[in-house]
């Protein structure tokens, strides 16, 4: 099994040169740290930038430079900053080449449940709708099960949908799963993980 | 006309009203309105639709307006950093309209451009979807997303000129362009007003027409999230 730093390098193979890329908040985060040399990508940041740097050194945070998460970062000799409006444009407006997004459930269908658990609380969806709907590709990085074991790869999500059909490929902590016509498609097994671990933690339909 | 007061009660003087609709800018804590914010909280208005991004937090930004329970809903994407926030939604004393983010930075952008309403992909076959108008375009469906035009407008710059030419620094631009925009009344806090002339005119971020109010003064800047790395020792 993939540990949430193997789940963000493996998923950091999914990058390719010259790419304009958002990375949501959690494991995707940690794609960053995982570029392989060789390949630049552009990192968007919905509250207004492209271009996000790393963390700032001590002392260097600076209250007006942060990323989606509210996080102080830095920017990079390519940045741009931009509102919104514009940001979300070139979101909706299909520039973005790829988004990598944390998940709640995933359907064999791709449709993605990522921002509400009814009866709990609902923090809201920020900008994983308009993401999810706008870029060219998105790829999930998620825990494969639940807590309790339940699978979260399903033939239908049970939790309100972030997006419909939305999901193109899945990288969970058992491997990689790609949606295609009628159903999921085994790409890769995570280290030690049998092919037959992984039908028997996921629910939704795979086909060959 | 002049645009420049002398404090942020001055700038809101006569503007506000109970049950009216206001859009302010910012991004979580960063790139608010927030001496505004300290203004309508000393005015007492009531019964405010906000509709901005994020709530602030406990004790700042928005959060304050919340304490004093002078909002009766917020129009807002995202709302988890506020405690008092969700305890009055819970309890049923706050409305909440869940926006998605870009859909309500394009909803004050039509707004302030004449457009009454767009058609998104953004949200189709989602909760967000229901009860609007759905139509297909190109073999793909699209909801209709209504547009955002507030009475107030509540914004936060770097630089302003006394024409009211805006100047943004680096994330805090966000939500302010397109909520200055989406206002009947557009009033603006900024840490700097410069000598008219003195800012390039090819530079200027949001032109002075959308502007009604400048006020000056010491922002607190609060950061949310403080995250650095250790300088690698040589």
């Amino acid at each position: 099994m993939w540990d949430r730093n193997q789940m963000a390098a493996r998923a950091a193979q999914e990058l390719q040169d010259g790419w304009y890329v958002n990375l949501g908040i959690g494991i995707p985060t940690l794609v960053a740290n995982y570029i392989p040399a060789g390949v630049n990508v552009t990192l968007q940041s919905e509250n207004g930038m492209l271009g996000m740097g790393p963390f700032p050194f001590e002392g260097e945070e600076d209250a007006d430079l942060i990323n989606a998460g509210k996080q102080t970062i830095t920017e990079l000799p390519q940045t741009a900053f931009f509102d919104s409006a514009q940001s979300f444009a070139m979101i909706r407006g299909g520039k973005i080449a790829m988004a990598i997004l944390g998940a709640m459930e995933v359907a064999e269908n791709g449709d993605l449940a990522n921002w509400m658990i009814p009866g709990k609380l609902v923090k809201g969806m920020g900008g994983a709708m308009d993401l999810v709907a706008g870029v060219g590709r998105v790829v999930v990085v998620m825990d494969h099960t639940s807590k309790h074991g339940e699978s979260k790869v399903l033939k239908r999500c049970t939790l309100p949908l972030t997006g419909q059909g939305v999901v193109n490929r899945i990288i969970s902590n058992m491997g990689v799963l790609d949606v295609v016509p009628g159903g999921l498609k085994i790409v890769e097994l995570a280290d030690g993980v049998t092919e037959a671990e992984l039908r028997a933690a996921t629910e939704a339909t795979l086909v060959n | 006309m002049r645009k420049v007061y002398e404090s942020a009660d001055a700038a809101l003087d006569g503007v506000l009203f109970d049950g009216m609709t206001i859009a302010s800018g910012g991004f979580g804590l960063c790139g608010i309105p927030e001496l505004l914010i300290a203004a309508i909280r000393k005015a007492g208005t009531q019964g405010l639709t906000v509709a901005s991004n994020n709530a602030g937090v406990d004790g700042f930004g928005l959060g304050v307006l919340l304490e004093s329970r002078q909002v009766k809903k917020m129009i807002s994407s995202y709302v988890g950093e506020n405690a008092e926030f969700m305890r009055q939604y819970l309890s049923g004393e706050l409305e909440l309209e869940f926006n998605p983010q870009g859909t309500l930075a394009e909803r004050m952008r039509a707004g302030g451009a004449g457009i009454p309403g767009f058609y998104t992909r953004t949200g189709v076959g989602t909760v967000i979807a229901e009860g609007k108008e759905h139509k297909d375009f190109d073999g793909k469906t699209y909801i209709l997303e209504r547009a955002v035009i507030a009475d107030l407008s509540i914004v936060k710059a770097w630089k302003a000129d006394p024409s009211g030419n805006l100047v943004f620094r680096k994330t805090a631009r966000n939500f302010n362009p397109p909520a200055a925009t989406c206002g009947k009344i557009c009033v603006v806090e900024v840490e700097e007003i410069v000598p008219l002339g003195s800012l390039d005119p090819d530079t200027i971020h949001l032109p002075g027409i959308y502007v009604h109010r400048i006020v000056q003064g010491q922002h607190e800047k609060r950061i949310e999230q403080r995250t650095v790395r250790k300088k690698e020792a040589v």
